[in-house]
Order: structure tokens, then sequence, then C-alpha cells
């Protein structure tokens, strides 16, 4: 089966799977242990989403207090997003395929690597134990002051601390990744026959490093303003809460990007593959994503238009923000134009792909409505804002990373996911997650605020079908923890590319050797030839 | 199997040799660290630029400070980088001794521009709680009073390192390079740093 691709099949290493819990360099074992640790935080995440969904299938507080509640929300959002989506999108999919698209044995810094993961299981179980050492923190993910500087301080230091681990790991990353992509490529390989997720990833780490570094500076005036009351963002003391949100957003909105930039590479690599066509339009891609890196470092302020931002601040962002819609049009229309006319297999990783399009399109749309000033202002601080949100990044980035492992599961084990259990975790995801976040939107321009524990009964009935619609999403977590289990040990055996790939980490055995190829790497300069070039 | 990739689009085996080690790019990720830690002095420089144009200032405060120590602090940063450009270009010519003696220098003038800002900490009518401007003036110059600290400490390593028979020669001297980098950095910032705070 693998006569060409791989001459001589590698008897794999008989390494342990102890190498997975060890400092490890080698960017595959580096990959895996982001993956777990990350779905890890993705079921901790689930739990507490759960208790929120469970609080708000009332109208009144009864399963949490005030307290509880706000700790709880807070949690699942700082969990998901820095100890979940970031690290999985980028650390674990970066690292285990981005050496393979350039051609490489390792990441350019292997041992900053394996730093740069060893920083996240600390700062998780911290963020978890601030629940036992008086009460995590409440101010939500964005930290606002003064909230944040009122609500019980220990909770919001360790939080504090725990960004700053986890923003400090991602700049490790980030550096990592744009060297390996600049400077390691195999000799000869152009950037412009990169598969599409190198870009993305590129992309995403000149974010990292960019607007990261702001987010730390931001959390440790404010642990000044908690631990020596200094004023910076106290108005009380002379000090200007604006500013944060300023210095904020200038992060937390290039973060929406570095969580779904990623998202848009992976799922640009798995179409081509499942629909057996070229990737359409590579080089507009290309710019799009360069596009949405620069447009996504000057739209911050669309996420203040109700924090007394002046009109001309306000206009320069409406229009910057609407701006973003074309590179995103652009790669939404050139997914389209992929699938069209292909040879379309329908498996668990296209059914999430194609979910991916349905969905992120959806999230898309509202990101236009909520740029323009006089809809931001009606629907601010409203479920609309959580709809919006939870359609790009559960929808958008978490189904693209189901579909990434549905598609790259054999190359991690050599063994395939069970497709009846897939389309399953499918079915129940795809209906369970529009339930729930698909009324978010009436119940937001009804006038729903968010982040509150209790509401008007009249938004009862909305509210308790998006619990139902939580449940079905936790109740579809079963059927996939299953099937990766029992695949490992009793999957049928995928062969080394069993999706008959073209993109450089398959054209070596599954799973690869520690040095990726036996002999020298590859050289790919048509990773989505498919059609192109006659059978040999 | 063998058929579907395209002949065209995977060679093997024309290429050994060639990916067989890479060049060194630790200073080009170093690099790259230093813009991310540029950025936070940026995000800081935002806060107070925008502090003093939005935020009032406290009665009886005043934006002016005494120059003439940040001026003498001035010269002796720039006066370091261009020491340690000395040093560095030494190494290279293969005088270790020499080289050691500029690095001594360079780590003379760090030490001292540390003390005088000491010294300009307890001189200065405000504390850290003062008012936002003070909280500001102090997180701006004790952040980068930090990057020289920790610039000083990483000299005095890379003079350990350049002793005769030690792991910097003019052959191999990475570590020196590095330092040398993250010095004219810590001088850049504090040029930037100096324009805005003191003279603006």
């Amino acid at each position: 089966m693998d006569s060409t691709i791989s001459p001589h099949p590698i008897s794999h290493q008989p390494e342990s799977w102890w190498r997975y819990l060890s400092f490890s360099v080698d960017h595959k074992v580096i990959g895996l242990q982001y993956l777990v640790t990350g779905f890890f935080f993705y079921l901790v995440g689930g739990v507490l989403a759960g208790m929120i969904r469970t609080e708000l299938a009332t109208p009144i507080s009864d399963f949490l207090s005030h307290e509880a509640y706000n700790e709880v929300l807070t949690m699942h959002g700082t969990v998901m997003i820095f100890l979940w989506i970031v690290p999985v999108v980028n650390g674990a999919f970066g690292n285990y395929l981005v050496p393979f698209y350039v051609g490489a044995r390792d990441m350019a810094f292997p041992r900053l690597n394996a730093v740069a993961f060893w920083m996240i299981p600390p700062a998780g179980l911290l963020l978890i134990g601030s629940y036992f050492i008086g009460g995590a923190s409440q101010s939500g993910w964005t930290a606002y002051p003064p909230l944040s500087l009122t609500t019980p301080a220990t909770g919001q230091l360790v939080w504090i601390f725990s960004v700053l681990l986890l923003g400090g790991s991602s700049i490790l990353g980030g550096i990592n990744f744009i060297a390996t992509i600049l400077k390691l490529r195999r000799p000869g390989l152009k950037l412009m026959q990169l598969p599409m997720y190198c870009w993305a990833m590129l992309g995403t780490s000149i974010l990292v490093v960019l607007s990261t570094p702001v987010l730390a500076g931001t959390l440790i005036m404010l642990a000044f303003d908690i631990v020596a009351h200094t004023g910076f963002f106290s108005p009380a003391l002379g000090g200007n809460a604006v500013v944060y949100q300023h210095l904020f957003w200038f992060y937390s909105h290039p973060a929406v990007y570095i969580m779904v930039l990623p998202a848009f590479g992976l799922v640009s690599e798995i179409l081509p593959v499942h629909a057996r066509k070229p990737l359409f339009g590579y080089t507009t891609m290309v710019y799009s994503i360069l596009a949405i890196v620069f447009l996504g470092l000057i739209v911050w302020a669309h996420h203040m238009f109700t924090s007394g931002t002046p009109p001309w601040m306000r206009l320069f962002f409406t229009i910057a923000t609407s701006f973003i819609a074309v590179p995103t049009g652009i790669k939404f229309f050139n997914w389209l134009a992929t699938l069209w006319g292909g040879k379309i297999a329908i498996n668990s990783a296209m059914l999430f792909a194609c979910a991916f399009i349905v969905n992120f399109v959806l999230g898309g749309i509202t990101g236009v409505a909520l740029a323009q000033v006089p809809f931001d202002i009606h629907v601010h601080d409203t479920y609309f804002v959580v709809a919006h949100f939870h359609y790009i990044v559960y929808g958008g980035t978490v189904f693209v990373i189901f579909s990434s492992v549905y598609h790259w599961y054999p190359k991690f084990t050599g063994r395939m996911l069970n497709e009846p259990l897939g389309t399953l975790h499918f079915l129940l995801t795809f209906i369970g997650f529009n339930l729930c976040f698909g009324p978010q939107h009436w119940l937001g321009i009804n006038g729903m605020p968010r982040r509150v524990s209790e509401y008007d009964p009249q938004f009862t009935l909305m509210n308790q079908l998006s619990s139902v619609g939580a449940l079905l999403m936790a109740i579809s977590t079963l059927p996939f923890l299953f099937n990766v289990f029992y695949s490992a040990f009793r999957g049928e055996v995928s062969g080394d590319n069993p999706w008959r790939a073209l993109t450089p980490e398959w054209l070596t055995s599954s799973p690869p050797p520690v040095e990726n190829w036996e002999g020298p790497a590859p050289h790919v300069e048509h990773p989505y030839g498919y059609g192109m070039v006659d059978p040999a | 199997m063998t058929s579907l990739i395209p002949s065209s689009s995977v060679e093997h085996g024309t290429t050994a040799g060639l990916e067989e080690g890479h060049g060194d790019f630790r200073l080009f990720g170093l690099g790259l660290f230093l813009v991310a830690d540029g950025m936070t002095f940026a995000g800081f420089f935002a806060a107070y630029l925008t502090f003093r144009a939005v935020n009032p200032l406290p009665v009886g405060g005043s934006y002016e400070l005494e120059l003439l120590l940040p001026t003498i602090n001035t010269i002796l940063l720039v006066v370091s980088s261009f020491t340690f450009h000395r040093a560095a270009r030494q190494l290279r010519l293969g005088d270790g001794a020499r080289c050691r003696q500029w690095l001594l220098l360079t780590v003379a003038l760090g030490a001292a521009f540390l003390a005088s800002q000491m010294f300009e900490y307890f001189s200065l009518p405000f504390g850290l709680t003062s008012n936002l401007y003070a909280s500001t003036f102090y997180l701006l110059t004790g952040f980068h009073g930090l990057h020289v600290f920790l610039g000083v400490m990483l000299i005095l390593i890379v003079w350990w390192q350049a002793r005769a028979g030690g792991s910097i020669n003019s052959q191999s001297h990475f570590g020196l390079e590095a330092a040398e980098l993250y010095w004219h950095f810590v001088d850049g910032i504090w040029v930037v740093l100096f324009g805005i705070v003191y003279l603006l």
C-alpha cells in the first residue's frame, strides 16, 4: 500500500507511553501533550458550562449562590479560552503539523517548545486550585476594573498569575512557530508552497507576539492595583478604568483571531483531502490571512462602544471591523469553491468541517452586525454577544478541532476512529450546539443581560431550550471519549495514508518515526495537487 | 497507493545532506522575544500617554522632573552600548582579555545607572501610590530598571564564560552576541522612555 511513500516501513519505536509525561522535546509528543491536556480542560470547562445552564434553566437563582455563579462563569471563560482553545488549536496541531509542513525534523527551538508546554499544567492547576484557597475570581474572563478590584483579591491574583503563565507559554510558542516557518523550511521549499495551516500559524504567531505582551503588562498593572493600591484603573484613586479596556482588548480582540485563524488553516487542510480537489484560491487565502492579521490589530475598540468612546473612534472602529468581513468572506467562498464539484467523502472529519462553514458564517454575520454602533449599543452585554461569540469559538473553532481529531487520529495512532460513533458524535454536537446557542440570539435582542443568574420569566422557554441543547452537547462527548479510547486499541488499522492525502505529514509512516522521516524529507511542491498531475 | 501521489510533486532523495544541520537562528528567536518585550513597554507607554492626555493632574502635582541625573543616566547607557560593542569586536579579533575588560566597563556603567536611578527614586518628592502619574512613572522606570539589572547579570555571566578556557571564545560567541542585542534593546528603550517621561 505504501510502496513509494515509505519504501521501508519503519518499525515503530518501542518507547513507552511514559514519554508523554516527560520533558520530551519531540514536537509530535509535545503536540499530543497539548491535545490531551487541552481536552482535559475542555471537560472541566464543560462541567462549568453545565452548571451555568443548570442555573439558567429556571428564572430564579436556585442552584448556585450569586458569588458561586460569578466564579463559575469566570472559570468557564478562562479555562475554555486559555487552556482549551488556544493551546489546542495552536499548540497541539501547530506542534504536530508545522515541522512536517516545512520539511523539518522538529521545531526550531525544541527545548523552548517543551518549556512552553510545561507552563500550562501548573497554570491550569493553579486556576482550578483557586477555588480551594478563598474562592476563584469572580470578575469574568475580562477582569474589568473596578469590578476586579472589589471582588475577593486572592482569587483575582491567582487568576492574574495563571493567565500570565499561559500568556508567557503562548508567546514562547509563537516565537517558535515564526522561527520554524521562516527559518527552518526545507531548502528549496518556497513560502507560497506551504500548506495553508503554516500561513495561518504564521499569522497567528505574529498576533501572539505583538498582542499578548500587552495583556501581560496590563495584568501586571492590575496586580499592582490590587496588591500595592496604586490607582491605575481605579477611578476612586484618580485612575482610568477605560485604559484597562483599551489595553485588554488590544490583546483580546486579536485573541479571537489567535483562536480562529488556526482553525481556518486546519479546515483548509481537511476540505481538499476529502473533496479530492485542490484548495481553491491559495494566493487569495494567504493574503486574506495577512489582511486579517493587520485588521485584527486595529479593531479592538468595537468591544467598547458603550464605554464612552468618542464618535470619531466609533466611526473608525466600525469601518475597520466591517472590513474584516472582506478577507473572511474570501476564505468562506474559497472553501465553498473547494467543495464545488469535488468528489466529496462524507465522513466524520468532513461533517464537522462542513458544519464549521455553516456555523462560522452565522457567527460572522452577527459579528458584522455587532460592529455597527446603533445595533451594538442595543445588544451590548446581552445574550446576543454570548451567542455570537460561541458561534465563532465553538461553532467555528471547536468544530474544527473535532474535525481535525477525526482527520489526524490515524496519523497519531495508526488506527481509524469508528465512523458510526463519529456520526453520532457529530449529530449530537451539531443539534446540541445550535439548540444551545441559537435561542440566545433571540434572548439577547429581547434584552436578557449576560452574566446574571436570574432573569425575567418571559425568557424561561428559550433558556430551557438552550439548557437542553447544552445537555445534548454534554452527552455528545461520551461517544467521542469512548471512540478515542476504544479505537486506540481496537480501531481498524489505518495504514500510513488512509485518506490518500498529499500533504507531507502523510508521506511517512503512521505514527511517524522520531525524526519524522526515515530518509530525507520529501519535497512537496503541490500539497493540494489532487487531480492536477496525471497519476504516475 | 503509489498512483495517487503525483510523481512531480514528491521527490525523494534529491536533497540528501542538505537538511542535516541548519543555520543558527537563536538570535532571530531572541529578536522576536525582544519584539514581544518591546510591545509590553509599548503598552505601558500607551497607558502613560493616555493617562496624561485624559486624566487631570492631581492638585499640587507636576510633570516636571529634575533632569540632571536622568541625562547623566542616558549618557551612561548610550556609552555602555558602545563599550559592549567594543568588547564584541575585541572577541572577534581574538583578544579575549581585552574583551573582558570592555565587558567589565559595561557592567560598571550599567551598575552606575542603577545606583543613580536608586538615588533619583529616594530624592523624588512622590512615592509609588502618591498619584496616577507617580505610579506610572515608577512602573515604567522600574520595569526598565529590572531589564538593566538582568542585563548586568547577563554581562557578568558572559564575562565569566569569556575567561581563558571558557565556553565563549572567538569561534563560539552566541552568548555574547545575545547579551549584546539585549543590551542595545534595553538602551534603546531607555532613550524612548527618557524622551516620553522626562522631556515631554
